[in-house]
């Protein structure tokens, strides 16, 4: 049974800081420092989980969340899911509960899956689901059986915050490498941050002791890492994806810090991998390191007669940490036939603990946890059944050795290779700006503080700060830290290669003999490595296991892919908080106040239409529409693309990217322009005002405003002409204001004279507007007497204010986007990605008019020359609904022709004005000609008729727009 | 995320760019034929290698040229367009 040891030197536990916490219902006390699984040995507690699949009885196995076996989930108001109790600190007052158990920890009913396992074979999922008649059995069964913590849905929100940080060199891991690195960096003048995910910086040279007190020069190291200015410490982050150009999401609590280094130094140290034996996984087997952490972070005796199973020379060392605290040894066993020679070993000699070499475990016994260990004598990979014992004991440590913790590296886009001296893959080729050190590079014991020195150097020189330096000397021992085959096979099985998916041995020579033999087809069919661990305890002996199948070297098996990111996070961190840019016009709030409701228009909020009490949104849109036809209406039109061209070459540039005739306009008169893509594709349109022989004024749509303006400034870079492009799109305010009473309205507000001979249609003029230096352009989107007022942005307010005062008297109302849609269709005046889509030339949209082929170029005239060789497809057409039925058609609607697609409506609505609803469609061009009948086909599948009719649908001539006659209208 | 070199603002996060497609010649309209013309309009070559392509520094309205190797996912160099001598 576990228990707290008396006060270990340097341990995390702060003993004079109790904390009240409860597992399982029951009530139990840690102290601040303890991580979940620390606080729960403490209490004796030692049955911690149950596994994925078979429900096997779990406890410790690295202490570091390099496994999934503690799981937990906390209810309350620190709900949480799925925490991982190796690295999740003890809070006061957490409601923890194992995940993934039905009933309690020691007696869960899905513990029967366990003796069923014969019938969950590997690569089970694609079996069960191959069958449809039978994929809801096991769904349902395999939802209830697996899975993780439950989700709260009812659960408080809580919010994850990003923020962006930037430094020189980045120290990933601060273990004596990353310690090293980080100061021969900031020695050199760099700026460094220093991240690692746990409490205290000092890595496993704190708690890799052999028996004896800390290492001096690691306890000078970091006392001087924690001194230095030049050095930020970031303790309890996670260093979890590694992005080009050497971005590093770094994940600490509640925040991710998006990080941008100039180099990144990976100390990352290596993880050791598990021994596969029988029974491999019964609680109370736990790797050598994580026996360390528990008893030097934690202060923590997990067991106290263990089997230490070695195949290094780190298992001698963990052999004396556990003696040194009242752990008795009753045996090592050795899976190398000799052993060399050290320090530690003689120790172990001297303390008369025996040693078995070339032996392995070939089984552990036991029930909740383990009883004995079945050693038997070792030799090419296989145990000698014939001369097996039994030790009696009560744990298991395996030290045999240690994946390399590659995950950033291979991010990053690092080469690995196999080191068959070693027995780990090494770094082979590093990518410009990262480099590695210490265990992941292959350097252990007491050179990996030179490694980080270098490796922090070279850092700090790639950044531009000091000299690489000139040690080249290989650091790297030539010893071997890993055992070639840990592994030992078992008739019974249960010999547990990943402990997340439960996977045995057998299952791996199953998947390659069905065909699955190269590792990222062995990863998926298997699951190795798919589990909340990704791996890390696992990829190592998969690799090994199937090079042996293979008879091949891992190096040749190679490696799967690493992706980011490389520690489970909750998902928040990935969501986070949604930020989308909107633009307001100058005037919003004034909208905003006479009650208007907002739409987006491309990345603007315009008002939709003004609300009014009492009345529908339709009541509403009709009653803006029907001010502008009878009197006077106002609608910002600021969000139009608003954008000055000026010099010589201004009339010509336009020639060019516009279909029209621009150069022999005169001053103070506006035109129609249409925009074409290279494939001769309708873009935009809009009007352009000639203010002076070299200063154009033109506007573009709303959400092509910034397109167009970029392109534009692409075209004159390619052709160098004569000419600037100014964005005045942000810096201008613009009004529409439009009706018949709309120049009387002006008037008031001008001295300059606006009568039809002054100020005729299309006419452009600067003048002043109360006092305000405006553009004003006189056009007829709305089909109306209209003046369209531009005005620097900071003079929007008072002009808005000034014109629905000087209307006042005439009825004006402000009026929205969907009264302004209306009236245009009305007018039969398209919009350009409504009533077009990608692929609408000039001629289907009916702007041939606008199209000057004579010109010798303009951006798709060569396309649309080859175009019209073609017979037309497609029409924008006008057309008119009667009857009930109308009302169900809606924009996109399908037009049908004998039982076919032929077109689709492109806008509709009702027409207060004409007392019917109108539209427009794209219509398959036998269908065009005025009063054909055709039908759209509803939502509901009805098909209702429409006819075709000639646009405009009002005012066809015009007049209203265009001349004197429209003030007697408005008389 | 990547870095990309303005020519005139200097390396600044991928984000502020707009890429623009390769830098391809236009083909003279009034002397190549419609074959030609529709495969300048229509087709790209999308294999990968060292690609010359227009960017855009939206911030502060820059076009410029970028080579990259897309193997490699490298930035080869920037530079502003250069307009051939007439």
């Amino acid at each position: 049974m576990s228990t707290r040891l008396p006060q270990v030197a340097g341990e995390w536990v702060e003993r004079d800081q109790p904390l009240e916490f409860s597992f399982e219902g029951r009530r139990y006390g840690g102290y601040q420092g303890d991580n979940i699984t620390s606080a729960l040995l403490a209490n004796g507690v030692d049955l911690l989980g149950r596994s994925f699949k078979y429900h096997r009885p779990r406890s410790v196995l690295s202490a570091a969340g390099h496994d999934a076996n503690l799981v937990m989930q906390s209810g309350g108001r620190s709900h949480q899911p799925n925490l991982r109790a190796d690295t999740t600190l003890l809070q006061a007052g957490m409601q923890l509960t194992p995940v993934n158990v039905q009933g309690s920890l020691a007696s869960d009913r899905g513990s029967l899956l366990d003796r069923l396992s014969a019938l969950l074979p590997v690569g089970f999922y694609y079996k069960a689901f191959h069958s449809k008649r039978l994929f809801p059995f096991w769904e349902a069964l395999i939802r209830r059986y697996g899975g993780l913590g439950q989700i709260d849905i009812t659960a408080p929100r809580r919010f994850t915050a990003k923020r962006y940080d930037f430094c020189d060199v980045l120290v990933v891991g601060a273990g004596a490498a990353g310690l090293s690195a980080a100061l021969a960096a900031a020695d050199a003048g760099a700026r460094v941050v220093l991240v690692d995910e746990n409490l205290r910086i000092g890595g496993s040279s704190v708690f890799d002791r052999g028996g004896e007190a800390p290492d001096p020069a690691v306890q000078a190291l970091i006392r001087n890492v924690e001194r230095h200015p030049g050095i930020r410490i970031r303790t309890l982050t996670l260093a979890c994806g590694y992005y080009t150009d050497h971005w590093i999401a770094l994940i600490e609590g509640a925040r991710m810090t998006k990080l941008r280094a100039r180099a990144v130094v990976i100390t990352t140290g290596a993880i050791e991998q598990p021994a596969v034996f029988r029974n491999n996984d019964l609680p109370g087997i736990m790797l050598g390191s994580a026996a360390q952490r528990l008893i030097y972070r934690h202060a923590i005796r997990p067991f106290d007669r263990v089997v230490v199973l070695a195949g290094n020379d780190a298992a001698y060392r963990t052999a004396l940490d556990l003696l040194g605290h009242g752990i008795s040894i009753v045996g090592i066993v050795d899976l190398r036939q000799s052993i060399p020679s050290s320090p530690a070993l003689q120790a172990l000699s001297a303390a008369q603990v025996p040693l078995h070499a070339g032996h392995c475990i070939q089984e552990a016994l036991g029930g909740l946890r383990v009883e004995g260990a079945v050693i038997a004598p070792f030799r090419d990979g296989e145990a000698d059944v014939s001369k097996r014992f039994l030790l009696p004991c009560n744990g298991i440590v395996m030290s045999t050795g240690w994946a390399p913790a590659g995950g950033l590296l291979y991010q990053a886009g690092a080469t690995m290779r196999y080191d068959d001296t070693l027995g780990q893959f090494i770094p082979d080729l590093l990518p410009e700006g990262t480099y590695a050190a210490g265990r992941v590079n292959g350097v252990y014991g007491g050179n990996r503080m030179a490694d980080g020195r270098c490796a922090g150097l070279a850092a700090a020189a790639h950044a531009g700060i000091g000299q690489p330096s000139d040690n080249t000397a290989n650091l790297r021992e030539g010893t071997a830290q890993s055992h070639p085959w840990p592994i030992v096979s078992h008739a019974g099985g249960k010999n547990f290669v990943d402990f997340d998916e439960d996977l045995q041995l057998k299952d791996f020579a199953n998947a390659v003999q069905e065909g699955f033999d190269n590792i990222e087809l062995l990863k998926r069919y298997t699951t190795c490595g798919m589990g909340p661990s990704q791996g890390k305890h696992s990829n190592m002996n998969a690799i090994r296991i199937l090079a042996r199948l293979r008879g091949e070297s891992p190096g040749q098996v190679g490696t799967t892919t690493a992706r980011p990111f490389i520690e489970p996070v909750p998902l928040a961190h990935l969501g986070g908080r949604g930020f989308n840019a909107e633009r307001e016009t100058p005037v919003h709030a004034l909208h905003a106040a006479a009650g208007a409701i907002f739409m987006p228009a491309g990345n603007w909020q315009r008002p939709e239409y003004y609300a009014v009490d009492g009345m529908s949104r339709e009541a509403a849109i009709r009653a803006e529409a029907l001010a502008v036809r009878s009197g006077v209406g106002l609608i910002d039109v600021g969000t139009l693309g608003k954008i000055e061209i000026i010099g010589p070459d201004a009339g010509a540039f336009l020639e060019r990217v516009y279909t029209g005739r621009f150069a022999n306009m005169r001053p103070g008169t506006t035109r129609y322009g249409v925009m074409l893509d290279e494939a001769a594709v309708v873009i935009d349109d809009g009007v352009v005002a000639r203010l002076s022989e070299q200063c154009f004024y033109f506007t573009t749509t709303t959400s092509g405003s910034a397109g167009v303006y970029r392109e534009l400034g692409r075209l004159n870079t390619l052709w160098q002409m004569n000419c600037g492009i100014v964005n005045l799109t942000g810096h201008c305010a613009a009004f529409n204001l439009a009706g018949p009473k709309s120049r009387e309205v002006l008037q008031t507000l001008t001295g300059s004279e606006l009568g039809q001979q002054a100020f005729p249609y299309l006419a452009a003029r600067e003048i002043d507007i109360a006092g305000m230096p405006a553009r004003v352009l006189r056009i007829g989107f709305v089909g109306e007497l209209g003046f369209e007022i531009h005005v620097p942005a900071e003079h929007a307010c008072t002009l808005w204010q000034a014109l629905l005062q000087a209307g006042a008297a005439a009825g004006i109302r402000p009026f929205g986007v969907e009264a302004q849609r209306l009236l245009r269709l009305e007018k039969g005046h398209l919009i350009i990605g409504q009533d077009t889509d990608g692929l609408t030339n000039p001629d289907e949209a009916g702007v041939a008019w606008a199209v000057k082929m004579d010109k010798p170029f303009f951006v798709g005239q060569r396309s649309l020359t080859i175009i019209r060789k073609q017979a037309p497809v497609q029409q924008l057409a006008g057309f008119s609904l009667d009857g009930e039925q109308a009302k169900k058609v809606r924009e996109c609607h399908l037009v049908i022709a004998e039982g076919q697609m032929a077109g689709r409506v492109t806008s509709v609505a009702y027409s207060p004005t004409l007392k019917c609803y109108v539209g427009l469609a794209m219509l398959r061009t036998d269908l065009t000609a005025i009063g054909t009948s055709f039908t759209i086909r509803v939502t509901d599948g009805k098909l209702v008729a429409a006819r075709v009719v000639a646009t405009p649908f009002y005012d066809a001539e015009g007049l209203r727009q265009k001349t004197v006659a429209a003030e007697g209208l408005a008389a | 995320m990547k870095i990309m070199t303005c020519p005139v603002n200097g390396p600044r996060p991928v984000s502020e760019f707009v890429y623009a497609g390769e830098v391809c010649d236009m083909p003279d309209p009034s002397q190549c034929d419609d074959a030609s013309w529709a495969d300048y309009v229509f087709n790209r070559n999308g294999a990968p290698g060292i690609k010359k392509e227009w960017w855009y520094h939206a911030p502060s309205g820059t076009w410029f040229i970028a080579e990259r190797d897309t193997v490699r996912d490298i930035v080869l160099a920037t530079w502003l367009h250069r307009p051939v001598a007439p």
